[in-house]
């Protein structure tokens, strides 16, 4: 009885290749070109209402719609091919106007019965289905110098309240320097100073210079971090959500980096011009005539650089206390940008306009870009050095016509585009500090349905021919490792659907290169059957001894392998990862396919039976 | 075709010539990387990469000329896959939609161009990546000596470390040489070879292992020369197998993946190689004796920490 398994065995394998075809099932059913519509707030409901208008303007377009489906989120409306689903897009987008979202999106076909059991088709990754890849940089320096300033501003006040005379208050360095104008006051200024700012500053004095330094601790430094990436993630989030985009995804990678994905997403110009624009309001007042030129600025005008205007320095309030904007049109059917201000804003609004009606107050649009400069090293290389800039421009100068609120408007935005792009980085909310794109990459949708189509066929080809050499080389031996080999590939593919794995053009590389091989360890027990065989063993005890000396050679092979694999993951990103966990999670299920699969014919067949010679 | 063929060739007896022909690889790989470094790809360098497809093939000075007539510097342009792919790598900074702007100067001589993929890289996120590839390289390495110490013992730890770098160092040497594209699947793939080829190392390694502690006859030679033998059919028909999946993923795996194929065609050409002749060499040189394999003696047993 040495090539029998008891029942339980032969029972727990067969459990977990019925898992396996199961939750691989998923990714035969093809998917649906869909469109999304959702709601553009979360109050915004997208009822039966919404079904019939759509349904109407697509019959009016000879459009037919295979199915609408009410999703939960949304209406998903499916379409029998892409002309129809892009189509049907701008018709809807058209038709329902700018309370809904309207995305493009591929709908899946499981069945339900699959569908309860939780099994799920894997998700194509971007280089297969198209779509952008944005890796932003949050200025962290800026982000702090930010938090300095205001802590700057604090402290004027805190030390004018307090009848204690400085000189300078400046922040340098990263941190806050006060240069008080009297020693004696020193000692005073630095417990005013320390109890005003709080715990989240270590103070300093240098009695030489008469100069009081406050830095933040490490711990405030690194909250702040954490903060500034935080808003930005929340504004990314809303302004991928007013692009309209299905399975967006937004996530922080590292210290101070974002990751954007837009699957699907044909116009990257405009994803870029929103989500990189990181601009910003400045409201502020028209310097008077004969003003002194320390405390005036001039800016250009945006739509016109040639004509400029000269501004105080001090600033009303800026787009982070806007709290919404929207496009409409003035008497003239102009478009106007509609803006409210949130209590702090509209605070500090009315008490700059009440006693200057009459004058003119300007919006001064900030945007930080980057620009990259090439130099050349002392050992002739080149070198790129990435240099932040900011660029700031008057989008509306105008006068005050009355004392403002709370809400009020901004006319001469440019065209109707321009006031609703506007428009809808004022409503996305600002970004607490500067972010810049450091990578980008756009894979247009046809290059994906070809990088899918290679990726298929290499698989297939590659199988085949590995199906064939295997039935050619063992006989009997081949079709149990080939019997072997499909259900690896079954397994493989259902515990990458299971775990969410998202399918990448390195991870069907990492598939091919699995079956390649995954036949490893059945060749490492064949090899090792037909050796103990040559040696004298009867074919049963060869058998036997085959699969247990290979064991440990298997073992150790492919934990090592195992090992390079792990270390792939944790230092790889994006594409590398994906080719890493396709190469673990192969290796894992080609150990118990190649032993305990094939195991399992070998002992239906042969296990009863009486053999004078080894089948292979 | 399944008769089993026991082979006996010599393979250490040739240890002089196979050591001297990997020491030749590895000095001109070596050379090659210090004289010419890699060539590395846009993921390791940062700048700008635009793919564009015509519906007839283009002339490649032609679009070369007119990007540069455009004010585009430092350009380089070649096929991608196809003759009517075009791929063109920038140096210059990247503006928002640079793209649609190759696209929109191209479109002037033929209207049917098409934007396929347009990359963007930091050079500031290349460095990073460089660091974190060699990093992980040597931490691989680093990882599979202790792993292979612990196993068997550390002569065959510092031979399988030996032989993985000399697989690394030539797969790295033809890259440089030939000066391929190295981007970041490559990279991923010199990391599966290290993996791949570490496995072949091992079957033979604990061949030998075995052998050295079941057989009495035969020197140090002869023991690595017959697990060699032993092994050899199995380390010739799983690098044949993994080879023919390769060649089908570089012959229509698509453009993108090409150098991924590559490498790991090379890497396990050379792996197959330093799994015969290199790994059990250097165990000659280390001087193997059979005494390293004997299981350890129990004599320590009784003063394990106990009064």
């Amino acid at each position: 009885m040495l090539n029998r398994y008891p029942l339980w065995k032969n029972l727990l394998i067969l459990a977990i290749l019925a898992f396996g075809v199961i939750y691989s099932l998923p990714n035969f059913y093809s998917e649906d070109p869909a469109v999304q519509i959702s709601g553009a707030r979360s109050s915004t409901e997208v009822g039966a209402q919404a079904e019939t208008r759509i349904q109407a303007v697509l019959q009016a377009n000879n459009i037919t719609p295979k199915r609408i489906d009410d999703s939960g989120k949304g209406l998903l409306v499916r379409f029998n091919s892409d002309q129809d689903q892009r189509a049907a897009k701008e018709l809807i987008q058209q038709q329902l106007g700018q309370d809904y979202v309207v995305a493009l999106n591929l709908a899946e076909n499981t069945p339900k019965w699959l569908k309860d059991m939780g099994a799920k088709p894997m998700k194509l990754g971007l280089d297969l289905r198209g779509g952008v890849h944005f890796l932003l940089e949050v200025d962290m320096p800026a982000a702090v110098k930010q938090r300095l300033e205001v802590a700057a501003g604090q402290a004027r006040t805190e030390l004018r309240q307090a009848r204690l005379r400085y000189r300078q208050v400046i922040v340098e360095n990263g941190a806050l320097n006060i240069r008080m104008a009297r020693a004696e006051q020193m000692s005073d200024a630095a417990r005013v100073l320390s109890k005003a700012l709080g715990n989240e500053y270590t103070s300093e004095i240098d009695e030489d210079s008469g100069t009081l330094t406050f830095s933040l601790t490490e711990v405030a430094t690194r909250e702040i971090e954490n903060y500034a990436i935080k808003q930005n993630l929340t504004t990314l989030r809303n302004r991928v959500n007013e692009l309209g985009v299905a399975e967006p995804l937004v996530q922080r990678q590292g210290r101070n980096r974002i990751v954007v994905e837009l699957p699907g997403v044909q116009d990257t110009a405009a994803a870029k011009r929103v989500l990189g624009a990181t601009a910003n309001l400045e409201f502020r007042l028209a310097a008077k005539p004969g003003a002194n030129p320390m405390e005036t600025e001039s800016f250009s005008f945006r739509d016109n650089p040639n004509r400029s205007a000269t501004l105080e320095r001090d600033i009303i309030t800026t787009g982070n206390n806007v709290s919404s904007a929207s496009v409409g049109f003035d008497e003239n059917n102009q478009p106007q940008v509609n803006i409210r201000l949130d209590g702090q804003g509209g605070r500090l609004m009315s008490q700059a306009t009440r006693h200057n009606v009459g004058r003119q107050m300007a919006v001064l649009f900030i945007e930080h870009k980057t620009r990259t400069r090439i130099t050349t090293n002392a050992k002739g290389e080149k070198m790129e050095s990435r240099v932040p800039y900011t660029e700031r421009n008057i989008i509306s100068l105008a006068t005050i016509q009355s004392e403002l609120g709370s809400s009020f408007r901004i006319t001469g935005a440019g065209t109707v585009q321009e006031a609703s792009e506007l428009s809808l980085l004022l409503r996305a909310g600002a970004l607490a500090a500067p972010i810049y794109f450091v990578e980008e990459r756009t894979i247009g949708p046809s290059l994906g349905q070809k990088n899918i189509d290679q990726g298929i066929l290499s698989v297939e080809i590659g199988l085949v021919a590995v199906v064939l050499f295997m039935l050619a080389w063992y006989r009997l031996f081949g079709i149990f490792a080939n019997i072997g080999l499909f259900f690896n590939l079954t397994l493989l593919v259902a515990l990458m659907s299971l775990m969410g794995a998202t399918l990448t053009l390195p991870g069907i590389a990492g598939i091919v290169l699995t079956l390649g091989m995954a036949v490893d360890a059945n060749v490492l027990i064949n090899a090792r059957i037909k050796e103990e065989h040559h040696r004298g063993m009867s074919p049963h005890s060869a058998i036997h001894a085959g699969y247990e000396r290979a064991f440990a050679t298997i073992l150790d092979a492919n934990l090592t392998t195992l090992l390079v694999a792990l270390i792939l993951f944790s230092i790889g990103t994006g594409p590398v990862k994906g080719f890493a966990v396709t190469l673990s999670l192969g290796i894992l299920t080609s150990m118990f396919t190649a032993l305990m699969v094939t195991r399992m014919q070998v002992n239906w067949t042969l296990g009863r039976r009486k053999l004078t010679r080894l089948p292979m | 075709m399944s008769k089993l063929i026991q082979l006996n060739l010599d393979f250490m007896g040739k240890r002089r010539w196979a050591f001297a022909l990997s020491l030749l690889l590895v000095v001109i790989s070596l050379g090659s990387l210090v004289a010419q470094q890699l060539k590395f790809g846009l993921d390791f360098t940062g700048g700008t990469l635009v793919e564009l497809t015509y519906e007839q093939a283009p002339s490649l000075d032609q679009v070369r000329n007119r990007l540069e007539q455009a004010g585009y510097e430092d350009i380089v342009v070649q096929h991608f896959g196809t003759e009517r792919d075009v791929m063109v790598r920038l140096n210059q900074g990247f503006t928002a939609d640079v793209g649609q702007e190759v696209r929109d100067v191209l479109a002037q001589d033929t209207p049917n161009v098409h934007l396929q993929r347009a990359e963007f890289v930091g050079s500031q996120v290349g460095d990073e990546l460089k660091e974190q590839g060699g990093i992980g390289m040597l931490v691989a390495l680093a990882g599979v000596m202790l792993y292979v110490a612990f196993r068997f013992q550390y002569k065959f730890a510092l031979g399988a470390v030996l032989s993985l770098a000399h697989d690394v160092i030539i797969l790295l040497g033809v890259f440089s040489l030939f000066q391929l594209d190295f981007d970041l699947t490559v990279l991923a793939a010199v990391l599966a070879v290290i993996g791949y080829s570490l496995n072949d190392t091992i079957v033979v390694y604990d061949r030998i292992r075995e052998n050295f502690r079941m057989t009495r006859e035969g020197g140090p030679a002869d023991l690595i020369n017959l697990s060699i033998n032993q092994t050899l059919s199995r380390t010739t028909i799983t690098s044949l197998t993994t080879l023919m999946v390769l060649v089908a993923l570089f012959l229509f795996g698509g453009e993108m993946i090409h150098n991924f194929a590559l490498a790991l065609i090379i890497g396990i050409g050379v792996g197959t190689y330093s799994s015969i002749y290199v790994a059990g060499t250097l165990l000659l040189r280390l001087n193997l004796q059979r005494q390293d394999m004997m299981l350890p003696v129990k004599e320590g047993a009784e003063d394990d920490g106990r009064p």
